[in-house]
């Protein structure tokens, strides 16, 4: 007679033990990641909510003949310290251009310093005791305020931290991605559908399908080589320009188009094809009209999220020289351009702890943008899931 | 424990759980007293009011048509059924004077004294020696390695796999043939020292010289264990086993001795089923 | 004339071209058919033969014609160039509407060239490695004209100082020196911290949602997990830089320790956070592959569930696993952002994580972005380090493919 149940159990107490750990450690190894993510999304809205405001002054402004010399005539002495040097600085010339608002007075909220506005949020500033005094004194007036920072949305980059804004930055992006998804998509798409549907299974085929996981692992940094050495060196397209960037994040995002419209077309039944063979058409028939409207869902769902990872990356952009200071919307293709996570870039680089916040801003904007494509591209799968 | 069986005349209803007949050569203390045992698949009853008493050493065969629930009984027996989360059981499976489905119960206990073999082999991805040695060393049934070697050694002898494989003990278990790997997992199972052994159609993927391999195995091995085996194939039960179950839709419809059901069934579905009216 | 004039001109023309062939050649179609006769083909499907027949040669000299202008620097005048694919293209246009007759089998002739410009889009996957390769390999190749090969595998100083006044013409660059061993040092410090988070956390996440986790847990937690490898670099390196490094500053200090804001620590643990997911789901599809029959075989034998997983369902799953890590620490190899906001910029060899110290894709970006002439030593230099970077990269992504490769056939699972 073997052991009884009693002595196998007293045995297996240790071990029972033993395995509950592993069930503890593994969980709370998830839970960790978990936290990682909470501690990050946290620390981003920490320290990037406050961008979106910033510290206005109300100033009576009176543009006075010495004004069109010099801004800062216009506003009252105490409040030159406390007011943006952008400001005072465009006066003269928006006097030049209007010459008959001379002697004009009107009330208007200016753009504060920057150290108003770090003092404000009780951040590190650099007032001196006396600038803190008036300050105190022009908030309890009501004179300083903190606004929403409209500033940040309408304005390009400025070395100036209270003027410095994402437009130019999310302009950039947009052509970028505009160029990007131009050359991508229809190179992917056709790619797979010659791969899914047209290419026999033969060496070079396959040599075309190593390659193209390859390419999906291979450093985005080396992209920018051969952006900077194929693109701007050879073809001589022009540095820092959207063409330049774009063309090379869509020789980058190619392989997650390809490798997810591939998979989209895989999941079209082959019953749809050879319906469609039975009834007459052509492969390329087949194709047109029956298996890619079944496949443009999950193509779409792809081609979101390699936009979405395109849109994010910026090493390959550093090297293409997207890192250019643009104050202006920039309005063409070929003219040098930054974008979103490159204007992040440059900003964590400043030294002006006003930048920290501008920054972390600049994060949260990007990680929308990123949330909402990337949402919409799961919202899309759901929609049009199809269990054949 | 239940050993002085009443003598029962052939074609009397027997108590709940009993054969029809008595084998008079095999051994009839019980192993496994099952009474009114009610098992579903979330809505759908898949065991439907079992009784059955199962006796120590010999080979019991549960045989009927596909789906009649043969299978997951015998995995009642070992709880196997615990990892399928839609499965609700009720009534008694008692082993050992301890009811099996009791909260109390370590089901990591239970399975240490009721083995299983599985329909497909499943070797782990480890060495031949390592596929014996890794359970009884877990179980510390070993502790110097002179003894882990002579456990592993017996067992596979026990399997009838000594011969093939005492040369290459530390290839993979994988490397072997179909009807192999199906002796070493019957090795590896009588290695921890079972009493029991539940085998799922240990033959169903198997050629029929490893068929009959096994088959002649299992008449051996039921000298040191209890053997309850599914299959498929009424032949095999006829050969092997002391004792047949015939299951039908979640019921059993007859349990009898061997030779008696297979002569003279008791009810008309059996000797249906037998004669391969339905199957 | 401009370039872009030229281009104008013959797009417009090639517009109208084509327009004009579309139409008379479906009108011809039609007129074909009308008469009785029993068409291979549908008006359109001629039409748009047409239409390929009159653009397809012209774009294909013009593009030919431009590229030997361009780039082999042949001396055709462009307005040649021109007039010559417009006069293709007129030719290809009557020949387009000559072959509208019913014997001609004009979708099947459209459908040849579809299946050949599918073709050529497949290829251009190729053409982009290839280029990787030939612009890194032809650039590291005049680099290590400079500098011998050998002193850039073993020197232990990188110091390209001086290299960019050599370039200039003035010195002749004999302070500089391209050891590239503290990079790679580095590099492999910051990889290792990396893997030595992401690891661990990722394998036991994959434990814990492919063993132990009810479906729904697993349904939420396996996308927010994916949301860490969504997060652009330039953001964790930030959130490395100015959130992390201090901490471990302080940490450090806590215990008497000296570190520097710009150790690598800091960079090295957030780059681990990165690939927590690039670990975890992989290894969880992989740990999902094995087999069930091996776990009951594990568990029928009177093992634990956590004794059934470490001893059976790991070792199964193992080459899916490594194959998980290879792939991650790849990407942590070439991981850029994060390196550059959080790392330091000084080639430090030393094993002391809490120093700072530089890795290969910080020289890189270092390299590239100065103000200096391409032709620079140092500007090379980072083709040199491309090119090591490539190999190294190249090297794991096969092996891991060769490795899931055999976890596949081992098991038989397509979908991974």
């Amino acid at each position: 007679m073997s052991q009884t149940f009693d002595d196998i159990s007293h045995q297996l107490k240790r071990r029972h033990r033993k395995s509950a750990r592993l069930k503890w450690m593994s969980m709370g190894a998830l839970g960790l990641a978990g936290l990682f993510l909470l501690w990050f999304f946290s620390d981003m809205l920490n320290k990037g909510l406050p961008a979106f405001q910033q510290a206005y002054v109300q100033a009576e402004m009176h543009y006075s003949e010495e004004a069109s010399k010099d801004g800062r005539k216009a506003i009252d002495k105490a409040l030159v310290p406390v007011v943006s040097r952008t400001e005072v600085r465009g006066i003269p010339l928006m006097l030049r251009n209007n010459p008959d608002m001379i002697g004009d007075r009107e009330t208007r909220w200016l753009l504060a310093n920057s150290q108003v506005d770090q003092y404000l949020k009780d951040h590190r500033h650099k007032l001196s005791g006396n600038e803190v005094a008036t300050v105190d004194n022009l908030v309890e007036s009501g004179q300083v305020a903190l606004k929403f920072n409209r500033a940040f949305f309408t304005q390009g980059d400025s070395k100036i931290a209270e003027s410095a804004g994402i437009l130019s930055a999310v302009v950039g992006t947009v052509m970028t991605m505009i160029v990007t998804l131009a050359i991508a998509f229809p190179i992917g798409v056709m790619t797979a559908i010659y791969l899914e549907e047209f290419a026999p299974d033969n060496r070079f085929t396959q040599a075309i399908e190593i390659n193209i996981n390859n390419l999906a692992a291979i450093p985005s940094i080396l992209f920018g080589l051969l952006g900077l050495a194929i693109f701007i060196n050879f073809f001589g397209v022009p540095r820092s320009s959207p063409l330049a960037g774009g063309m090379t994040l869509a020789l980058m995002t190619l392989p997650v188009i390809i490798i997810s419209t591939r998979t989209a077309l895989r999941s079209v039944p082959d019953s749809i094809r050879h319906a469609a063979f039975g009834v007459g058409c052509s492969r390329w028939q087949v194709v047109r009209d029956h298996v890619l409207p079944l496949a443009m869902p999950g193509i779409m769902t792809g081609s979101i999220i390699g936009l979405a990872q395109a849109m994010g990356e910026t090493a390959p952009l550093i090297i293409v020289g997207m890192v250019a200071f643009i104050p202006d919307v920039g309005a063409s293709f070929t003219n040098a351009a930054t974008v979103l996570p490159a204007q992040i870039f440059t900003w964590a680089s400043e030294p002006d702890q006003a930048f920290v916040e501008k920054t972390a801003g600049g994060i949260l904007v990007l990680l929308s943008i990123l949330i909402f494509l990337n949402a919409s591209a799961v919202v899309l799968r759901k929609k049009f899931e199809r269990r054949w | 424990m239940n050993s002085q069986a009443p003598q029962f005349s052939q074609q009397m209803a027997p108590t709940a759980g009993q054969p029809y007949t008595r084998n008079e050569q095999a051994c009839h203390d019980l192993s496994i007293r099952v009474r009114d045992l009610n098992l579903w698949y979330g809505k759908n009853q898949a065991l439907k009011n079992l009784n059955i008493d199962l006796f120590q050493k010999n080979v019991t065969a549960l045989i009927g048509p596909s789906g009649c629930g043969k299978s997951t009984f015998l995995r009642c027996l070992n709880r196997m059924n615990d990892l399928i989360p839609s499965v609700h059981t009720e009534g008694l499976v008692e082993m050992d004077g301890r009811d099996v489905n009791a909260a109390k119960m370590d089901e990591v206990a239970l399975r240490r004294r009721v083995g299983m073999v599985f329909q497909k082999p499943n070797p782990f991805p480890k060495s031949i020696y390592e596929n014996v040695a890794y359970a009884p060393r877990m179980h510390d049934l070993v502790s110097r390695k002179v003894e882990q070697d002579e456990l592993v050694e017996k067992a596979l002898r026990d399997a009838g796999l000594w011969q093939e494989v005492k040369d290459k003990l530390q290839e993979p278990g994988t490397s072997l043939s179909g009807g192999q790997q199906q002796r070493l997992c019957i090795a590896r199972a009588i290695a921890v020292q079972p009493d029991v052994i539940l085998m799922d159609e240990p033959t169903s993927a198997l050629d029929p010289i490893s068929t009959a391999t096994i088959e002649d195995l299992m008449d051996k091995l039921k000298e040191q264990f209890t053997i309850i085996t599914v299959t498929h194939n009424m032949q095999q039960a006829a050969r092997v086993a002391d004792y047949t179950a015939f299951f039908h839709l979640g019921e059993i419809i007859e349990y009898n001795d061997t030779k008696v059901m297979f002569s003279t069934p008791a009810k008309k579905k059996t000797e249906d089923y037998i004669s391969g009216r339905y199957g | 004339m401009q370039t872009n004039q030229l281009l104008l001109i013959f797009c417009t023309v090639l517009l109208l071209l084509g327009l004009v062939a579309f139409f008379v050649g479906r009108k011809k179609a039609s007129r074909v058919r009308a008469s009785g006769a029993a068409m291979y083909a549908q008006p359109d499907q001629y039409a748009w033969f047409a239409v390929l027949s009159t653009a397809g040669p012209a774009v294909l000299v013009g593009a030919v014609g431009s590229f030997a202008l361009l780039l082999l620097g042949a001396d055709i005048p462009p307005l040649y160039l021109l007039a010559a694919s417009l006069v293709v293209a007129a030719a290809g246009l009557a020949v387009g509407v000559t072959q509208v007759k019913p014997q001609f089998h004009a979708r099947q002739a459209i459908e040849r060239v579809i299946r050949w410009i599918l073709a050529g889009a497949a290829l251009i996957s190729i053409f982009t490695t290839f280029g990787i390769l030939f612009s890194i390999i032809s650039e590291a190749l005049r680099f290590f004209q400079m500098h011998s090969f050998w002193d850039f595998i073993t020197g232990t100083t990188w110091n390209p100082g001086a290299s960019f006044l050599a370039s200039a013409g003035r010195g002749d660059g004999g302070g500089a020196e391209f050891g590239s061993v503290p990079l790679f040092a580095g590099t492999f410090m910051i990889t290792l911290i990396a893997m030595l988070v992401a690891v661990p956390v990722g394998l036991m996440s994959a434990i814990y949602m492919s063993e132990y986790a009810p479906r729904r847990v697993r349904t939420i937690a396996k996308p927010v997990l994916e949301v860490l490898a969504g997060i652009p670099t330039v953001v964790y390196g930030f959130f490395a830089a100015i959130t992390v490094a201090p901490i471990i500053v302080n940490i450090a200090g806590f215990f008497g320790l000296d570190a520097s804001y710009n150790n690598a620590v800091a960079p090295g643990v957030v780059m681990g956070i990165m690939i927590i997911p690039f670990i975890s789901s992989l290894s969880d599809d992989v740990i999902n592959a094995v087999p069930d029959s091996m776990r009951q075989g594990s568990l029928a034998l009177g093992m634990t569930k956590g004794e059934t997983i470490r001893d059976v369902v790991i070792p199964a799953a193992l080459p899916g696993i490594i194959s998980a890590s290879l792939l991650g620490m790849s990407r942590a190899l070439g991981e850029t952002m994060i390196v550059v906001m959080a790392a330091g910029m000084r080639p430090n060899l030393t094993a002391n994580p809490l120093e700072d110290m530089t890795t290969v894709t910080v020289r890189i970006v270092a390299a590239l972005t100065g103000d200096q002439e391409f032709a620079s030593a140092e500007t090379l230099s980072a083709f040199a380090l491309g090119l090591v970077l490539f190999a190294v990269t190249l090297t794991l992504n096969l092996v891991s493919v060769l490795m899931i490769r055999r976890f596949r056939e081992k098991y038989r699972v397509n979908n991974l």
